[in-house]
């Protein structure tokens, strides 16, 4: 078996006297789909935040290509390869579909801050770019302004600039949420397409999804994983089950 | 998917050319000839330390309008510049080859540190931490018994160029600052299009989403602080070669509220904005300070109901009556 890409081990955060995380250990291996599921108020957000660096766990390591980031900002884990998107979508409204890829393009270019060349005219920027944005299907709209997409386009956006990163993990944060149906199964269809070729950890709550798109599938709990397994053995325990009561699934 | 198919489907940005701007450098080119016509000699003056302040404006512009960053504390940079320039005057040095190098470095000394505190803070503290910095300036410069203090500092020469003194006649004066005006305009529109400058305005809408994309972001609105902070110096070197005087007052944090209020009257980030807002800024000030002793009590009215009526400035004007951005 290859060695995994990131590998949580033994991760606590507290807020207070609230345990948001409370000894979480998982990894993920090479291309493999690990969605991590878990009722509201689980801290599956808080554990996004703590792997791509915005928060930093109490205790715990976190390994990224066999190496110890725990400690690391996040820009230079997005350097590394580590790429996120956010639950709230988080695009640059002000910027055409075209640059807020282009900027993801630029972090990994030999000149990243450039002061005085064009940025906007780059081809060496702009054929990247235009490849992820072919690769998410939003070719049509590459000089709309971020702002103006709707929802479902801009959860697209937020994965073509995860793209530019190169990335060897993705960490997506509930990229259904708030999603219509026609343009939900355009994103699963997107994340299928990409699944094999990244690593990729996703939380999200549409168990249809999950179920359709997982090789692995983890069950966090107020702050523990109660269990982790192959989508069919996850849904037929009993521990999940009861934790999803009156839930979906 | 290949990436000639994608670049036929999404075809390449369009490129946008600043017409106000030229329009604008090209009537402030022609003043002088007005003034030969008949004008009166004043509006040289006027004109002159109007543009002198349209640099300082602009420099403000690239970080409160490009980068988000509302410093009230910028007029300290203006008073830096004046100061290292009026007591190397004093002091006998009068080349410009020598003082601006001087003023440039200070300048970019004070903003790498006062800059590098400022900016673990944001928003309100951020505003109040550079305007405690500025104030800091202001009773330095007050305490400079030396450099005549409180009552400020008389210069009775004005800088020279390599035996040249491009300050002295009033006319050759004008165009010297409209030409650093427009490199100044030319450098920052040039830093604002590039790799730099996306992320610098990226940064002003989502600093989450600039960092996790790989950057940064503290160091990036450093660096555009510093650059503004040398720009900033440099119109406080003219200042102080048009007025024949420096004073504290050039720094005092209204002073650098009326700055911001340059960039908010011109419209925030368009850069031309800024020179539109510190020229009229600078006239509004000259005809009513010309009707009453008491100005102000109209003035402030004015500001108010403008910002209220006004979104974008008076470039936001321009727009809604049809002489936006033409591509």
């Amino acid at each position: 078996m290859t060695e995994p890409v990131l590998v949580l081990a033994g991760l606590q955060k507290t807020f207070g006297a609230l345990k948001v995380t409370d000894g979480v250990s998982l990894s993920v291996a090479p291309g493999e789909l690990h969605a991590l599921i878990g009722p509201n108020g689980a801290g599956k957000t808080t554990l996004v935040h703590q792997i791509s660096g915005m928060l930093r766990p109490d205790t715990g390591s976190i390994s990224f290509r066999g190496r110890d980031i725990t400690a690391l900002p996040p820009e230079k884990r997005a350097r590394a390869g580590l790429a996120r998107t956010f639950q709230i979508t988080s695009t640059i409204p002000s910027l055409s579909v075209l640059e807020n890829v282009a900027l993801g393009v630029q972090a990994r270019a030999a000149h990243p801050l450039a002061l005085f060349r064009n940025a906007a005219h780059d081809e060496s920027l702009n054929g990247p770019a235009r490849a992820a944005i072919e690769a998410v299907g939003l070719a049509d709209r590459a000089h709309v302004l971020a702002g103006s997409l709707s929802h479902g386009e801009k959860r697209a956006l937020e994965i073509a600039m995860a793209l530019t990163l190169e990335p060897a993990a993705i960490l997506l944060d509930e990229p259904l949420a708030g999603v219509g149906r026609e343009e939900g199964e355009r994103l699963i269809a997107l994340l299928r397409s990409l699944k094999g070729r990244y690593a990729m950890l996703l939380v999200e709550h549409d168990m249809e999804a999950v179920f359709a798109l997982a090789d692995t599938v983890s069950v966090l709990v107020y702050g523990r994983v109660i269990a982790s397994g192959n989508p069919a053995t996850v849904r037929a325990d009993p521990a999940v089950r009861e934790a999803y009561l009156g839930e979906e699934g | 998917m290949s990436s000639a198919d994608a670049a036929a489907a999404i075809p390449a940005p369009t490129r946008r050319r600043p017409v106000i701007a030229i329009i604008l450098f090209a009537l402030l080119a022609l003043l002088p000839v007005a003034v030969s016509l008949g004008l009166p000699p004043h509006w040289l003056t006027l004109l002159t330390r109007a543009m002198i302040f349209a640099i300082a404006a602009l420099s403000l512009d690239l970080i409160l309008g490009v980068g988000g960053l509302v410093s009230f504390g910028h007029a300290a940079f203006v008073g830096i510049g004046a100061y290292a320039t009026g007591i190397m005057i004093t002091e006998g040095q009068t080349e410009t080859l020598l003082i601006l190098p001087v003023v440039v470095l200070l300048c970019a000394l004070f903003g790498a540190v006062t800059g590098a505190v400022s900016l673990r803070t944001r928003g309100v503290t951020f505003i109040m931490i550079t305007l405690a910095f500025g104030q800091m300036v202001y009773f330095l410069a007050q305490a400079l018994s030396a450099y005549g203090g409180d009552d400020g500092l008389t210069l009775y020469e004005r800088s020279t160029l390599l035996g040249f003194e491009p300050f002295k006649n009033r006319t050759g004066f004008y165009y010297v600052v409209l030409g650093v005006l427009i490199a100044c305009y030319g450098l920052i529109s040039v830093i604002v299009a590039s790799r730099f400058g996306r992320a610098l305005r990226a940064a002003r809408e989502n600093a989450t989403r600039v960092a996790v994309t790989g950057f940064r972001v503290k160091g990036i609105q450093l660096l555009a602080y510093v650059i503004s902070g040398m720009i900033a110096g440099l119109s406080g070197f003219l200042l102080a070669n048009h007025t024949d005087f420096v004073s504290p007052a050039f720094m005092s944090w209204p002073r650098s509220g009326e700055l911001i209020f340059m960039v908010v009257l011109g419209g925030v980030g368009s850069l031309h904005g800024a020179i539109i807002g510190a020229i009229a800024f600078l006239l509004t000030e000259d005809v009513l300070s010309g009707l009453t002793e008491h100005w102000k009590v109209i003035f402030g009215p004015m500001i108010v109901l403008f910002v209220l009526f006004t979104h974008g400035g008076l470039v936001g004007l321009l727009r809604k009556l049809g002489l936006g951005r033409h591509d």
